[in-house]
């Protein structure tokens, strides 16, 4: 018969009522189904964030939304369904949940001052507030209105934006939308190395 | 990728240079196996290492790294030699019949016509077409003067004959390494596939970053594209030109234009002599090029649809055909602002300031050293990222002393980022499939989404220009920012935006109906205007997220052709078109090559372009009036002959030796190097020569269990791949007392490496010209922060160190794979 890896698994679950369609009794294995630990997770379908293959990858999450408690990620697995890689991971795509879930994580936003040794706690605002000014000045003492010919020129030389390759169309967009907008020439990614 | 992961299965012959995908692109690299197991296809690998590519394939050849050129155009001469060419499609498809004006030179000598020593550059105006009529243009030329029996001597084949006539199997051998046998078995076998013209078989080939990353990259894919146009395998399933691509999403980032000389959709950045935005058209707008009777589609002649409409999308009414779309928002280019001018400027002092958001600078170098140089004169810095990372604590990195960093003035902000699992939108991967992912958690801690983070920060820069005024404030305080919750845009909001609306309702001409109102979602580019009623953030993704909802977002698992074209599966650019170029799967009277793999072909009844694909063309161009299928390009077809500026350093490729290199350019020595690469010259930019002792050739590359600088925070990818390592020949070894897990030291003109011994009989010596040559090879993946780094239990070593700051003069890629070290044990 004709079905998908997605039907296949949801035809296991039926357990006995599989015969007709399979032609063999999953029981047995049905009885293993039981205690798949996904068996009640939450399915959110993501990609891979490492290699342009983009393989498809399935997140299982438990948590109840409705009483506010934050999902918990219990298993990634491939997607059956993604054409390019039809649930298979290499080991990188294999291990992503303890990329996921990682005692490593920055956690906070840090400051190292000038002349320091250290890294000092900030807060967000703080932060923000800072790198805006810091943005502000940069600019406003390397802006080129005019060139040497007279000729508009607009441009921020100052400073410089580096990265996106591993993140969302839709932010490195709003990155070109922003960094261009305050005049950035020096703007670049992944892509060029 | 001009084709696509599945498409690959279609294929009958591969061939595999620059790349190693069974270990870095293991999901993707099933489809080859796959052909291999379905369609009895061969497998050709050719690589400095036997890697284990290399060990599923039919054939393998171990080359010096950095001699591709050489290779690939011995098999040009081959298949020209062997009567293995596409006729048809050549003299159809391609630029071979043009006729190349009289003053153009070939560079038997090393040097084009044109070049000016004092400069370092070509006057390209050589490189040109001769006009039809003998008119004389400065541009390319609107009439061409052609010849279909592709005899004419000054005709694109013949040159191209002519150029690789140099590139017999016996020089093959004495510059890259490979016997002369062992390369004649592999150009006989990739170019069987075309024995005497016969079209219905089709080859690939995939590559990566060994072609890019040399200072002739560019070069070496354009070597592959021309065999690959002579082959006629362009625009086929299972052939095509396929570069496989680092980053989940750096096909994204590209179209995105997070780049400083394009803008979203491959449009070319202003520069300062366009000093209005109809001189910018004017230069950035192509016009037809071609044989009088040929038609040719020339998309790119609707630019100025692309450009005003992207400036509707950021400017919104403050974008206005008086003041001619606040072009003048956009900065100007006027020089080369690539990556390691980023470095040198900052090393300089000009550049000041940085955000490096996921992006490990450091560990990147070239020249890591230089890199940390640099950063200690800086500023600021602000960096995003969800680890500690190298480039964010440069300034405690290994040799700096307490007293040295406190004379490091660097003020270091560093934001916790929200990882992959907790971000939504779309990512595009190397077969340009822009796919829709969803956040399965909240960004945990204090952490916040990217795109929260770059609107706060324009927003609170916004806010101060706003009361406290300041330099040209105008694009500023004019960005469009219309986005429900502004310090949190959703995602699904720009990605609409990217796609792009109508702002007046559009009518059909023809019809005089309203085919969208205003404030609807475009249904592609095809309705872009350049009048001010249309916007659209990146013009190759419109057609994403139309009025029927997100196109990228889709599921849909069937594959009705069998050919792994999955067309309700996400959206694909351009117009979710699956193979590019996909008219050349026809003869020019529009019937498949091969009637087994029908992607597109002409309906006469309905005078229409149909297909399993999406036809990639004008769909109801009759085939009589011979559009060209490479309908991004002025001339239609397909580019032999590289013309004009097209590329800085050649119409066509040349062998050069890599800038650190231990032999002589054995064409030309006396112009060994590509001739308009430069150096830098700080004193952080050091080149070394076999002079001082660098004899051995060394390359990079990733592993499959380590993803970069990531991973080794990652407990099971740090279990499976604790440390680093030097591979090298067991001959090398012997020679220096080297045996495997003795700690070496590699060192390069820049600086040194240290980690154990991975002795290998995969890279043996290889003859070049007679002189007995070794290579070895690197992980990239190691550095100062990781669990293994933080627990003492490896060296804080980056492999990227020793590589040199030279680029690829096109590209302005560095040249990480093929520079020159020295190797000791410690």
């Amino acid at each position: 018969m004709d079905t998908s890896r997605r039907d296949f698994f949801k035809i296991s679950a039926m357990g006995g009522a599989a015969v007709s369609f399979l032609g063999f009794d999953l029981a047995p294995a049905y009885a293993q189904l039981q205690e798949l630990k996904i068996a009640r997770a939450q399915e959110t379908r993501s990609i891979c964030p490492y290699c342009a293959v983009g393989c498809g990858v399935l997140i299982y999450t438990i948590g109840d939304k409705a009483k506010n408690v934050t999902p918990q990620v219990i298993h990634v697995e491939g997607d059956p369904d993604h054409p390019t890689n039809r649930g298979t991971l290499c080991p990188k795509g294999a291990s992503l949940h303890q990329d996921i879930l990682n005692p490593r994580r920055l956690l906070k936003p840090e400051v190292r001052r000038p002349a320091s040794d250290h890294w000092e706690d900030i807060s967000w605002d703080q932060a923000l507030d800072e790198i805006a000014r810091r943005i502000k000045k940069t600019r406003d003492d390397t802006f080129v209105e005019k060139d040497t010919q007279d000729r508009t020129a607009n441009r921020c030389e100052g400073f410089a934006w580096i990265g996106g390759c591993t993140d969302t169309n839709e932010f490195n967009y709003l990155v070109v939308k922003t960094m261009r907008s305050l005049g950035v020439t020096y703007i670049e990614n992944q892509a060029r190395v | 990728m001009t084709n696509g992961w599945v498409d690959i299965k279609n294929t009958d012959m591969m061939l595999v240079m620059g790349g190693n995908p069974a270990e870095n692109h293991p999901c993707g690299f099933k489809w080859a196996m796959e052909a291999k197991r379905d369609r009895n296809a061969k497998l050709i690998v050719v690589d400095p290492r036997f890697t284990r590519t290399a060990a599923t394939g039919d054939l393998f050849c171990q080359i010096r790294a950095g001699s591709d050129i050489a290779f690939l155009g011995g098999v040009i001469r081959y298949a020209i030699e062997n009567n293995r060419i596409a006729k048809e499609y050549l003299t159809n498809f391609t630029n071979a019949a043009f006729i190349v004006k009289e003053g153009f030179k070939l560079p038997e000598d090393g040097l084009y016509s044109g070049f000016d020593p004092a400069t370092q550059t070509y006057d390209q105006s050589s490189w040109n077409y001769e006009a039809d009529g003998g008119a004389s243009s400065a541009g390319l030329p609107a009439k061409v003067a052609y010849d279909l029996t592709i005899e004419n001597p000054r005709c694109v084949f013949q040159l191209l004959r002519k150029q690789y006539s140099r590139y017999t199997p016996e020089m093959v051998e004495r510059v890259t390494g490979v016997p002369k046998e062992q390369f004649l078995k592999a150009a006989d076998l990739f170019t069987s596939i075309r024995t005497n013209g016969d079209m219905k078989k089709v080859a690939t080939i995939m590559y990566a970053v060994g072609w890019t990353q040399h200072s002739f990259g560019t070069q070496i894919i354009r070597t592959a594209a021309i065999l690959q146009l002579l082959l006629g395998n362009v625009g086929r399933a299972g052939g095509g030109v396929n570069a496989l691509r680092g980053h989940s999403n750096i096909q994204g980032a590209t179209d995105m234009a997070g780049l400083f000389d394009s803008l979203p959709g491959y449009l070319k950045a202003p520069i300062p002599s366009d000093v209005d935005f109809k001189t910018y058209m004017t230069r950035t707008t192509p016009t037809a090029s071609k044989p009088a009777p040929w038609d040719s589609f020339n998309y790119y002649s609707n630019t100025s649809k692309f450009a005003v409409s992207f400036l509707k999308a950021l400017y919104g009414d403050a974008a206005k055909k008086e003041n001619d779309w606040a072009f003048h928002y956009l900065p100007k280019v006027d020089r080369n602002y690539s990556w390691t001018e980023i470095w040198d400027n900052m090393y300089r002092g000009g550049v000041k300031g940085m955000f490096a958001f996921g992006m490990n600078g450091v560990c990147i170098g070239p020249d890591s050293q230089k890199n940390i140089e640099a950063l200690k004169r800086a500023d600021w810095l602000v960096v995003g990222e969800i680890y500690p990372d190298e480039t964010s604590e440069f300034w405690r990195s290994p040799g700096i002393t307490p007293e040295e960093m406190r004379k490091i003035n660097t003020t270091v902000y560093r934001l916790p980022c929200a990882g992959f699992a907790e971000k939504d939108g779309s990512m595009t991967n190397s077969a340009r499939w822009l796919v829709w992912k969803n956040a399965a958690v909240p960004p945990p801690g204090q952490c916040r989404l990217d795109q929260d983070i770059v609107a706060q920060i324009f927003l609170k820069v916004r806010d101060l220009y706003k009361s406290e005024g300041g330099k040209f404030p105008d694009p500023i305080l004019n960005l469009t920012w219309a986005y429900a919750v502004p310090e949190h845009p959703s995602l699904g909001e720009i990605a609409k935006e990217v796609n792009g609306k109508a702002i007046a309702d559009i009518v059909d001409p023809k019809t005089h109906q309203v085919v969208l109102k205003a404030g609807q979602q475009l249904p592609g580019f095809a309705l872009l205007k350049d009048d001010g009623t249309t916007s659209c953030g990146n013009w190759i993704y419109s057609g994403s997220w139309t009025e029927a909802g997100p196109q990228l977002a889709r599921r849909g698992t069937e594959d009705p052709s069998g050919l792994g074209i999955f067309p309700n599966w996400a959206w694909s650019w351009p117009a979710n078109r699956r193979v590019l170029y996909n008219r050349a799967s026809c003869d020019p009277s529009g019937n498949p090559w091969d009637a087994t793999r029908k992607q597109v072909w002409w309906n006469e009844d309905a005078q229409l372009w149909v297909g399993n694909d999406v036809p990639d063309f004008k769909a109801d161009s009759h085939p009589k009036d011979h559009m060209g299928p490479f309908i991004m390009n002025p001339e239609g077809v397909g580019r032999i002959f590289g013309p004009l500026a097209a590329f800085a350093d050649g119409p066509f490729p040349e062998h050069y030796e890599p800038i650190e290199s231990p032999v002589a350019n054995l064409f030309h020595p006396q112009h060994s190097n590509n001739p308009v690469v430069k150096k830098f010259s700080t004193p952080a930019d050091k080149y070394g020569t076999t002079a001082e002792g660098f004899t051995v050739i060394c390359t990079t590359y990733r592993l499959t269990e380590t993803y970069h600088y990531w991973t080794k925070n990652n407990p099971v990818n740090v279990e499976i791949m604790p440390e680093p390592f030097v591979e090298m020949p067991v001959e090398l070894a012997q020679e220096l007392g080297i045996r495997g897990g003795d700690k070496v030291k590699v060192t390069s003109a820049r600086s040194f490496y240290i980690a154990k011994a991975f002795v290998t009989k995969r890279i043996k010596p290889m003859m070049i010209d007679g002189k007995k040559i070794y290579q070895i090879g690197l992980p990239i993946n190691q550095g100062y922060r990781g669990i293994q780094e933080d627990a003492g239990k490896v060296a804080k070593t980056i492999a990227n160190r020793l590589t040199p700051t030279v680029t690829d003069p096109n590209s302005h890629t560095p040249e990480f794979k093929g520079f020159l070290v020295k190797i000791e044990k410690v």
